[in-house]
């Protein structure tokens, strides 16, 4: 068979010592750049970019992609002991990885979130070599229509099954709809809701300053409160018979983290989309297949390898369109394709075809960027924990500090470390209140993607909202977002009519 | 025989002092050189078009070594340059300040007066290259020349898609160009990105572009999409075959600028060493490579030339913006 021999003459590139070397070097830098809230993948390939150009292009790209790996798996570590994402495509594994971290279960988190990571590197890879071409059409055909049935089934998962008050989810999903609004806006060239004339405000909020300052910041105030200062995480010891146990429930979690990573990666492949909003739409999907969905956000292991499991896979998706198509599928990918223009590869349709030896050295890179990640973080698993005994009365400023820095550092801009502290005490009064804050973080991330899908659409249509149900790929999605939208609806009205019944018969 | 030496020491040590001296007066005298990273800041996120081309750049200059500091890139995204142009305007240290920018440098302070950004009094560093502008079709569409594409979209009217980069944007004043002079009524839809206009195009989404030959490449290579005719004075190199607008007896061309520009404020001094390293970057191969495989055009602009350039290139836009009634005359 024709692949297998492309996928070992990759492997033999990959396996060349300075390659092997790069590939290493960038899982563990990838890693920390994970790990440091604000720093993420994005930032990590962009400041490494320059240094690329002293190897060959292939070495390069695998150096880079192993280091947009390495900060998949780098980003859930400050989610689950911090509580603060380290990248945006970590938020959704602060959803139930934090509160695990709080039970004296950190450990459990952090190897859920390793091994899923695993799961959804090595399922997406295997997809990426086996169908990466035919995908590349696929991936074309979502047009702006398909887009936002996508995005509208995205919400859905979040309000159509939450056990939560449905009316503050939506109010939550409001707040956050209108946020995205904020700034620069593509179909009428002008800037909108620019608050108080503030200069800062033309440009859209940045995910990251919005996730710190609600999760950092907002949170740590509320655990401040709740736990006047006492230590909240209980120590986590290390046994042989621990380790086996998680093992045993993190096994019986594969029906998330498998869906997550198919999920995860059909989302990575779409341009626009990318793995922030894969991972919450994995979170979302878990949620709502689960046995016990009223466990997340409190804790469900579930809640933490599916996003996990997801991010990994649409990092992998998401350098198909890169490669066939010369279009980013995320922020990441978007600098990597200017890597691939300053080393004068050409990348479209036919870089298949002209440059083998890159695409398959780099589809092999990516088999063995994803096991050293594997086995580098679980290693590292002890000293995360250690970490964590540290007394909260010392993490808290710490936190702080980090929140602060990772604000800076992922726009350099003043103006967003106060943004970041406004939105902080904003996401502090949502909790107080028992507002839900993940619908509106979700709405922050899938906004700006589902609004110009919508009004472009209605551009195309000339106002015919048909367009969304009358293609063959929009319809469908679209019916079935809608159908889970309405769900809670039905469900009462069903009860009042099953309730009904025993008193007329 | 001491006194002698002494002498010569005296002499040898006054000699050598002066050439010192002379050495250090000569080098703050004559160069000046940035004494912390430099500032490149660029009009876009990380990915977009400038940021790219910032990066490139970059890299070029950190290869060949032809900066004694840094020069560090720092995204300032907001409101298609707005941000950028404030933050330039408004920098404490010009000296230090450079920034990457495409033709939003003139329309963005016209479109945006409260801005009170004026682009003639940023320091003209260089302009490394003008980007190209070509009218593309899909090759199922069957259309081959521009007669076949003027029916064709004559009998769709306003069903007939034109896809382009953002709204009162380069695309959208060559789209106007096309409905005016040709008499047609084609529905101008607004993307982020000419990527993701290229890609509109490929999936049929969208019926005709006005993409630089660089984000339409990939498919052009692969047989995707056919380009109909090109906006430029004479025929590019890479697509031989295709008429320009001009042959075709229309009088349009129309280019984007690559431009790197100083702050405003910045010493002639600093002005004259980032000229002097633009110059080199834009002699390197690399450089030539890039403007060879993306199609770009345009020699060399620097200093005066350049500001003249500037000043007849605004009135330009001001005048399109006009005809658009995206602003008032």
């Amino acid at each position: 068979m024709e692949l297998i021999g492309l996928l070992s003459d990759g492997f033999l590139v990959a396996f060349e010592p300075l390659n092997l070397g790069l590939i290493v070097l960038g899982v563990v830098v990838g890693l920390f750049v994970g790990a440091m809230p604000g720093l993420g993948s994005v930032n990590g390939v962009a400041i490494l970019l320059p240094m690329t150009f002293l190897v060959p292009p292939a070495s390069a790209i695998m150096f880079l992609a192993a280091l947009y790996y390495g900060a998949m798996y780098g980003g859930a570590i400050s989610s689950i002991t911090l509580g603060i994402p380290g990248a945006s495509t970590a938020v959704a594994t602060t959803f139930d990885g934090r509160p695990l971290a709080m039970q004296g279960e950190a450990d459990k988190a952090l190897i859920a979130a390793a091994l899923a990571s695993f799961a959804g590197g090595t399922i997406s890879i295997v997809l990426f070599t086996l169908f990466a071409p035919p995908l590349a059409s696929v991936a074309l055909d979502f047009g702006d229509p398909e887009i936002f049935a996508l995005m509208i089934l995205a919400f859905a998962t979040f309000v159509g099954l939450s056990g939560d008050d449905i009316a503050k989810t939506v109010f939550s999903i409001c707040i956050g709809m209108v946020m995205s609004a904020i700034g620069f806006d593509i179909i009428s060239g002008e800037p909108r809701l620019v608050l108080f004339d503030l200069i800062g405000f033309q440009s859209k909020i940045n995910f990251l300053v919005l996730a710190i300052g609600i999760y950092g910041i907002g949170e740590m105030m509320w655990t401040i409160e709740v736990s006047r200062g006492e230590t909240m995480m209980s120590k986590v010891t290390v046994s042989v018979e621990r380790v086996m146990g998680n093992l045993k429930i993190i096994w019986g979690t594969w029906k998330a983290w498998f869906m997550g990573s198919v999920l995860g990666f059909f989302v990575g492949i779409l341009p626009a989309a990318g793995a922030t909003p894969g991972s919450l739409m994995a979170y979302g999907v878990a949620k709502m297949t689960s046995r016990e969905p009223q466990m997340f956000g409190k804790g469900a292991v579930e809640g933490v390898v599916a996003p996990e499991a997801a991010n990994n896979a649409a990092s992998t998706g998401s350098m198909l369109p890169m490669l066939t198509l010369g279009i980013p599928g995320s922020p990441t990918t978007a600098v990597l394709l200017g890597g691939m223009v300053i080393w004068g590869l050409q990348p479209g349709p036919r870089l298949f075809v002209t440059e083998t030896d890159f695409v398959w050295g780099l589809i092999a890179s990516l088999y063995a960027a994803n096991l050293f990640a594997v086995i580098i973080n679980i290693a590292f698993i002890p000293l995360f924990l250690w970490f964590l005994r540290t007394p909260f009365t010392i993490l808290a400023p710490l936190i702080f500090v980090l929140s602060m820095v990772g604000g800076f550092a992922s726009t350099e801009r003043m103006f967003d470390v106060w943004l970041m502290l406004i939105l902080g005490v904003g996401g502090y009064l949502m909790r107080k209140l028992d507002y839900p804050v993940a619908p509106a973080v979700l709405a922050i991330v899938l906004g700006p993607i589902a609004e110009p899908a919508l009004r472009q659409s209605l551009l195309i249509s000339s106002g015919d909202v048909m367009v969304f149900f009358n293609r063959p790929i929009s319809g469908p999605i679209m019916i079935i977002a809608l159908i889970l939208l309405f769900m809670p609806a039905f469900q009462v009205v069903w009860r009042r009519i099953r309730g009904k019944k025993p008193m007329a018969g | 025989m001491k006194t002698f030496v002494k002498k010569l020491l005296g002499v040898g040590i006054t000699v050598g002092l002066v050439s010192g001296f002379t050495a250090i007066a000569g080098k703050t005298a004559l160069a000046w050189e940035p004494v912390k990273p430099i500032q490149f800041v660029v009009m876009a996120g990380k990915g977009g078009g400038a940021d790219k081309l910032a990066r490139l750049i970059q890299s070029i200059i950190e290869k060949h070594k032809l900066s004694p500091k840094p020069v560090t890139p720092i995204n300032k995204p907001g409101g298609s340059g707005a941000e950028a142009l404030v933050y330039m305007k408004n920098h404490k240290d010009p000296d230090h300040a450079i920034m990457v920018t495409l033709n939003s440098f003139y329309t963005t302070p016209m479109r945006q007066p409260k801005l009170g950004v004026d682009p003639m009094t940023f320091a003209p560093i260089a302009r490394m290259a003008e980007d190209t502008f070509v009218l593309w079709v899909h090759k199922d569409a069957g259309i081959k020349t521009v007669d076949e594409y003027v029916k064709a979209a004559k009998a769709a009217g306003n069903q007939w898609i034109m896809a382009g980069t953002g709204k009162a944007s380069e695309d959208n004043l060559l789209a106007d160009f096309l409905n005016a002079a040709y008499g047609l009524n084609m529905k101008y839809v607004p993307y982020k990105g000419g990527g993701k206009v290229a890609k509109q195009l490929a999936g049929k989404h969208a019926n005709s572009t006005v993409n630089n030959p660089s984000e339409a490449l990939g498919f052009y290579e692969a047989g995707t999409v056919v380009p109909l005719a090109s906006f430029t004075d004479e025929r590019l190199p890479m697509f031989k075959d295709t008429p320009t607008f001009k042959e075709l007896g229309q009088d349009f061309v129309y280019y984007m600028q690559r431009s790197v520009v100083g702050a405003p404020g910045m010493s002639k001094d600093a002005l004259a060493f980032y000229q002097g390293v633009f110059k080199k970057v834009y002699e390197t191969t690399e450089w030539q490579t890039y403007i060879k495989k993306k199609s770009l055009q345009g020699e060399l602009l620097q200093g005066d030339a350049l500001a003249s350039y500037w000043k007849r290139e605004n009135e330009v836009h001001r005048k399109m913006l006009v005809k658009m009634g995206a602003i008032k005359g």
